[in-house]
């Protein structure tokens, strides 16, 4: 029998595989989609504890998280192609014209 | 939720997720991404939230990757170099991520194990979803469209050129 426990644990999971991503690699664009990965870890604990609890909260907060992702991809791609055009690289390693 | 559905849907999840991570190519890692998504809406639905799951594959599976793929597409982006040294940051993470994973996943598993709610029929329909969005949400709806407004701008201004005709 599967309960909303099994997914809770699959969130988790997903979680810290989305932050291994962000810490591990360079390219600005694989470290988004870890950011992705991490809030859609999020999103499946909130419907995960909607199912637990009966209440319809959880999947409506997952609308509101959905929107601001939406809105974080679209900002960040387009602050990733205007460092593409003044840096020409999207590695973060390369990108340290603020570094003391 | 039958194990028979759960398992092997976990399993795609978490394998096209590490996918995500490891792959050399930005275009592969969209492509695992894209699996990964679709997988969390297979687990939207087992969870009765049948109106997110169909957004998960439109809004994410859909506009999102199309947004990532035409950026890794106009950068012309070339494969990552194989790792070199670094060796310690990537083992280090992957062991802090491993056991902070599995202590997170046993406090999760201890405080939400036993049998859940008994669930209406309707539980997750558009209705249910939509009537909580417009009564309780509501104010926070509208806000919604107002960041939305400030997202589209912002990207607009951000990524249009510098020497754009039209420009003052």
């Amino acid at each position: 029998m599967i309960t909303s426990a099994h997914f809770m644990v699959l969130s988790a999971v997903l979680f810290f595989i989305g932050a291994v991503g962000v810490v591990t690699r360079r390219n600005l664009i694989v470290i988004f989609m870890s950011v992705e990965i991490m809030l859609n870890a999020g999103n499946l604990a909130f419907v995960a504890i909607a199912n637990r609890l009966g209440t319809i909260d959880g999947q409506t907060i997952v609308f509101f998280v959905m929107t601001v992702a939406a809105a974080e991809a679209a900002v960040g791609l387009a602050v990733i192609i205007a460092m593409f055009r003044n840096a020409e690289t999207i590695k973060a390693d390369e990108l340290s014209s603020l570094r003391w | 939720m039958s194990p028979l559905i759960f398992y092997p849907v976990a399993a795609a999840a978490v394998l096209s997720a590490l996918a995500v991570v490891t792959a050399r190519s930005p275009v592969r890692s969209a492509m695992a991404l894209v699996a990964t998504l679709v997988s969390l809406a297979a687990c939207f639905a087992m969870l009765q939230a049948h109106l997110v799951a169909a957004l998960q594959i439109i809004v994410y599976a859909g506009a999102v990757m199309v947004l990532f793929l035409f950026v890794i597409m106009l950068l012309n982006l070339q494969d990552d170099p194989p790792e070199t040294g670094r060796a310690g940051l990537r083992f280090g993470a992957g062991g802090v991520a491993v056991v902070l994973a599995g202590g997170f996943a046993k406090v999760l598993w201890e405080h939400s194990a036993g049998d859940g709610a008994v669930l209406a029929e309707s539980f997750g329909t558009t209705k249910v979803v939509a009537r909580s969005l417009f009564s309780d949400y509501l104010v926070p709806f509208e806000l919604t469209s107002v960041l939305l407004l400030v997202a589209v701008v912002g990207a607009v201004v951000l990524a249009r050129r510098d020497d754009a005709p039209g420009q003052d």
